[in-house]
C-alpha cells in the first residue's frame, strides 16, 4: 500500500510539483521532529532536494529555511543535485578498503566517465562513495540502484556497466515504442 | 523417496540477496511449486562467505546446509536430494556426509542470541512464537512488577552492546526514576561503523526479538512510546521492522492494553540520513528532534532529560534483542556463559582476509585466536597474520603477537583496543598499517560534525600528517606530532567519535611502529600499498606482448609491440594496478624499495 502511495506521490511530482510537496509536508508536518522526515520523503519523490524545494517546504511547513538548509546539508543522504539515471554507490567500508575499493572506484569511473561524487556527462550515472553497505564478507561491493553486486574485480565492474548500459538504453527504447503507438 | 517429507529454506538477507540468493529462491519454487514441498525464506545463518545458502531439511528434522549454490545447482538439489534421496554431495557443506570442514564454523561458537536467524522466518510472526517468542513479555506483563523486571536484567549482568559496555539495568532504572509524565525507548539501530553488519542481520533475520526486547524495556521503565533509529541504508531491515510491527498490532501486542495488562506501548520508526556521528546517543535524540544531529554536553544525561526533554533509555540493537531470552529462560542461564565481568556472547561480523567470514557469536572471553583460525579458518591469502582490528574508527589494532587476547571488555581495553559494537576486521601481511590508520581518520575526519575544535580540526591535521606520510614526504617530528595531537583530541572533545578518533592511528603506532618508520625514513611502503612509494614492473621474460595491460591502461603509459615485451612509463603511471589484474602471465609485478634518505 505504501508503495502505491508512493507511485502516485511521484506521477504527481511529474504534472505538479507544487501539490506533491505540498502533500509531502501535509503529511509529516503534524509529527514531532518533521523536518528530516519531510525532506527525506521530497528526494524519494522528486530524487534530489533543490533550495527551490526547500524554499517551499519551508513556506508550507512554518520551518525556518535556514534549519532546512542546515539539515539538507549536514546529512549526507541529501543530494542537493538531480542524480543521472544510474546511481551507483561505492562501499568505502573497512572491509571494501582492504579488498580494494579504491580500484573499483577507477575501474568505475574509467568505465562511466563519471568522477566519484559526480554525474557522468551523458548524465547516465552518479557515482557516490559511501560508508558501509554491510555486506563486508562480499567486499569490495557496490549498490547499483537497489542492486547489491558484490565479490567485485576491474573485470566484473566492466560486464556490470555494460549490462546496466544495456538495461538502461532498452528501457529507453521501450518508453520510445509506447509513445509512438 | 515422495517430495512432500522435505523442507527447504533460502537465506534471504542482504548478504545473500546480493550473492544471488533471490534468483535460487524463485528457480526453487519453480521447480517445487504443485510439489507440496514446504519452501521458506530465512535470515542470515551467518555464512556469508558460502552465499547463497539452501537448507533441505527432512521429516524427522535432518538438516543438510548448501552453500554457494546458483539457479542450476538448486535445481540439482531438487533432482537429486528431493526427488532421488541423494544429497548433493559437491556442493553440500554441513550435514551427513558433507565432506568441507565448515562444521569448525560454528563449532567453537554459541548461537544463542543468532539462534533464530537462518531459523525462522522473519517475516512470520509465528515462526517466531513458534520458538518461544513474545514468552518473555508475557512473563514481565503477567507476573512480575516492572521494579522485578529491572532486578532480573541486573542478575543477569547485561552490558549494552553498542560498544561502551554500560550496565544495561542502570540506564533502565535511571529513566524509571526520573521523574516525569511521558518516557522514552530508543533502538540505536544506527549502525555506522563500517565493517559492521550485526545489528542489520538481527533485524534483518529475528525482526521480533528487538521489537519484544524494546516493549519489555517499555514496561520496565515505563514509557509508552519506543523509536528505532535505523540507517536509511538498511532497507530490507526497514522494510521487516514495518511488516513486524504490523503483525504485532494484529496479535495484541503492540496498542492499548497488551496482553489484556495495563500497559500501551507503540513504535515510531525513523530513518537516519547519514551521518556517522547520530549514533552517539545525544547526537541521535537531535536527529529524531529533527535537528541536525550534533552532541550536547552530559549531564544532563539522556536518562533525567533526553528526547523533547523527557526521561529516554537508549539501548542498541542487540541490546533488546538479548532481553526476551533473559525473561523467558531466566538470568542464570544468561549469565552462564561469559567471564565474570562481560556476560553473555556477543555477536561480531567477521570479515577481511578471513577464509571463512560472516556473522558469527562468541561467549566472551574467546579469543582473539580462536576467532581468526578456528572460526574464521585462518587467512584466506595464505600469507601470515598481521592484525585484527575492533571497534571500527573508535577502535584500535590488535597486532597477531597478542593473538591470545580474550575477547571481553575490559581485556581489549587494557591493549588500547575496544569490544566496540561488533565488527571485526582480520588484515594480512598485505595489509600497511599507515595506510589503515589514514582511512580510519579519513572517515572520522568526513564524519566530524565539527562542534569541538579540536575534533574537528585536530582529527584534518592528524590526517594531512599520515597523508604525508604514505607520500613518502614524512617528516622525523611528524610521528611525535600525531601522539600529541591525538591526546589533546581526546581531552578536547565532547562525544565519543572526538574521544575516541585517535585511536587508530596511537594503536598502529603503539604496535606498528617500525612500518611508519619505514615511510618516514626509508621512504618505502613494506606492505606495497601506498601508492607514491610503489612501482609496477613488467617482467620482459614473463610478457608475451598480448596487449591486454596496454588496452587496460586508463593512463596510456604502457607502450610495446604486439608479441614483444611491453614495459611501463613511471612518469606517466598513476599506479591504478589495473594492468596487474589484467596480466594472465604474472608478469607484471609491484615493488616498493627502502630508498637512502637525502
Amino acid at each position: 500500500m505504501e508503495g502505491e502511495l508512493q507511485k502516485d506521490l511521484k506521477k504527481l511530482a511529474k504534472e505538479q510539483p507544487l501539490i506533491a510537496l505540498n502533500q509531502i509536508v501535509r503529511r509529516h508536518n503534524a509529527e514531532k521532529g518533521a523536518a528530516i522526515p519531510i525532506l527525506q520523503d521530497i528526494q524519494n519523490t522528486f530524487g534530489y532536494v533543490s533550495p527551490e524545494m526547500l524554499q517551499r517546504a519551508a513556506e508550507f511547513s512554518g520551518l525556518p529555511v535556514s534549519e532546512l538548509f542546515s539539515i539538507a546539508t549536514f546529512y549526507a543522504q541529501f543530494r542537493l543535485e538531480p542524480i543521472g539515471e544510474n546511481l551507483i554507490q561505492v562501499c568505502h567500508g573497512t572491509a571494501c578498503h582492504l579488498a580494494g575499493a579504491e580500484k573499483i572506484t577507477e575501474s568505475l569511473q574509467f568505465e562511466t566517465k563519471a568522477t566519484a561524487g559526480r554525474t557522468s556527462p551523458d548524465g547516465k550515472f552518479t557515482l557516490e562513495k559511501v560508508a558501509c553497505l554491510g555486506c563486508c564478507s562480499l567486499a569490495p561491493v557496490i549498490m547499483i540502484n537497489e542492486e547489491t553486486f558484490g565479490r567485485l574485480t576491474p573485470d566484473k565492474v566492466k560486464k556490470i556497466i555494460k549490462e546496466t548500459r544495456k538495461q538502461s538504453a532498452e528501457k529507453e527504447e521501450g518508453k520510445g515504442g509506447c509513445a509512438g503507438a | 523417496m515422495p517430495e512432500q517429507n522435505y523442507r527447504v529454506k533460502v537465506g534471504l538477507a542482504t548478504c545473500g540477496i546480493a550473492s544471488g540468493a533471490a534468483k535460487v529462491y524463485d528457480a526453487l519454487q519453480e521447480e517445487l511449486k504443485e510439489t507440496g514441498t514446504l519452501l521458506q525464506r530465512t535470515g542470515c545463518i551467518g555464512m556469508c562467505y558460502s552465499e547463497p545458502l539452501v537448507e533441505v531439511i527432512e521429516e524427522g528434522g535432518k538438516s543438510y546446509l548448501y552453500g554457494k549454490v546458483d539457479p542450476a545447482g538448486a535445481r540439482r538439489i531438487v533432482e537429486e536430494h528431493l526427488r532421488q534421496g541423494r544429497p548433493v554431495k559437491d556442493l553440500l557443506i554441513l550435514g551427513e556426509s558433507a565432506e568441507t570442514d565448515d562444521r569448525s564454523f560454528l563449532e567453537k561458537q554459541h548461537r544463542i542470541l543468532l539462534k533464530n536467524c537462518g531459523r525462522i522466518d522473519p517475516e512470520d510472526i509465528d515462526s517466531y512464537m513458534a520458538t518461544g517468542g513474545y514468552e518473555g513479555l508475557r512473563r514481565a506483563l503477567t507476573t512480575m512488577t516492572p521494579q522485578e523486571v529491572i532486578a532480573e536484567i541486573e542478575r543477569s549482568g547485561l552490558r549494552g552492546r553498542g560498544g561502551a559496555g554500560f550496565p544495561t539495568h542502570l540506564k533502565w532504572r535511571f529513566t524509571r526514576e526520573a521523574p516525569g509524565e511521558q518516557k522514552y525507548i530508543v533502538c540505536n539501530a544506527d549502525e555506522g561503523d563500517p565493517g559492521a553488519f550485526m545489528d542489520r542481520s538481527i533485524l534483518e533475520g529475528d525482526t521480533h526479538s528487538v521489537l519484544e526486547g524494546m516493549l519489555i524495556a517499555g514496561y520496565a521503565i515505563g514509557a509508552s512510546v519506543g523509536y528505532v533509529y535505523i540507517r536509511a541504508e538498511y532497507p530490507l531491515a526497514i522494510r521487516r521492522l514495518k511488516l513486524a510491527l504490523r503483525q504485532a498490532e494484529e496479535h495484541g501486542l503492540l496498542g492499548e492494553r497488551i496482553l489484556g495488562s495495563d500497559f500501551n506501548f507503540k513504535v515510531i520508526i525513523r530513518e537516519g540520513a547519514g551521518a556517522f556521528v547520530c549514533g552517539e546517543e545525544t547526537a541521535l535524540l537531535m536527529s529524531i528532534e529533527g535537528k541536525r544531529g550534533m552532541p550536547r554536553f552530559r549531564p544532563p544525561f539522556p536518562a533525567q532529560k533526553g528526547l523533547f526533554g523527557c526521561p529516554t533509555s537508549i539501548n542498541n540493537v542487540e541490546t533488546f534483542a538479548n532481553v526476551p531470552r533473559i525473561l523467558h529462560q531466566g538470568a542464570d542461564a544468561f549469565s552462564a556463559m561469559g567471564t565474570a565481568e562481560s556476560k553473555g556472547t556477543k555477536v561480531f561480523a567477521l570479515a577481511g582476509k578471513v577464509k571463512r567470514g560472516g556473522l558469527i557469536e562468541i561467549p566472551m572471553g574467546t579469543t582473539i585466536n580462536e576467532i581468526v583460525f578456528d572460526i574464521g579458518g585462518g587467512i584466506s591469502t595464505g600469507k601470515p597474520f598481521k592484525a585484527v582490528q575492533t571497534g571500527g574508527p573508535s577502535g584500535g589494532c590488535i597486532p597477531a603477537s597478542l593473538g591470545d587476547t580474550p575477547v571481553d571488555y575490559e581485556s581489549l581495553k587494557k591493549i588500547g583496543a575496544i569490544m566496540g559494537s561488533g565488527g571485526l576486521l582480520v588484515m594480512d601481511e598485505d595489509t600497511c598499517m599507515v595506510d589503515v590508520a589514514k582511512y580510519f581518520l579519513t572517515f572520522t575526519k568526513n564524519e566530524s560534525c565539527g562542534k569541538c575544535t579540536f575534533c574537528r580540526t585536530g582529527t584534518n591535521q592528524m590526517h594531512k600528517i599520515l597523508e604525508r606520510i604514505t607520500k613518502g614526504e614524512g617528516r622525523e617530528e611528524d610521528i611525535d606530532t600525531l601522539v600529541d595531537l591525538a591526546e589533546k583530541i581526546k581531552v578536547g572533545s565532547l562525544c565519543g567519535l572526538g574521544q575516541t578518533a585517535p585511536n587508530p592511528v596511537l594503536t598502529t603506532i603503539r604496535y606498528f611502529r617500525h612500518e611508519y618508520d619505514a615511510h618516514v625514513r626509508e621512504k618505502y611502503c613494506p606492505a606495497k600499498k601506498c601508492k607514491a612509494l610503489i612501482e609496477y614492473h613488467i617482467d620482459s621474460e614473463s610478457c608475451t606482448g598480448c596487449t591486454l595491460c596496454a588496452r587496460q591502461c586508463p593512463a596510456g603509459a604502457i607502450a610495446g609491440e604486439k608479441k614483444k615485451a611491453h614495459h611501463i612509463d613511471q612518469s606517466a603511471c598513476i599506479r591504478c594496478g589495473l594492468c596487474l589484474n589484467s596480466c594472465k602471465f604474472e608478469a607484471i609485478s609491484v615493488v616498493s624499495e627502502p630508498r637512502v634518505r637525502t
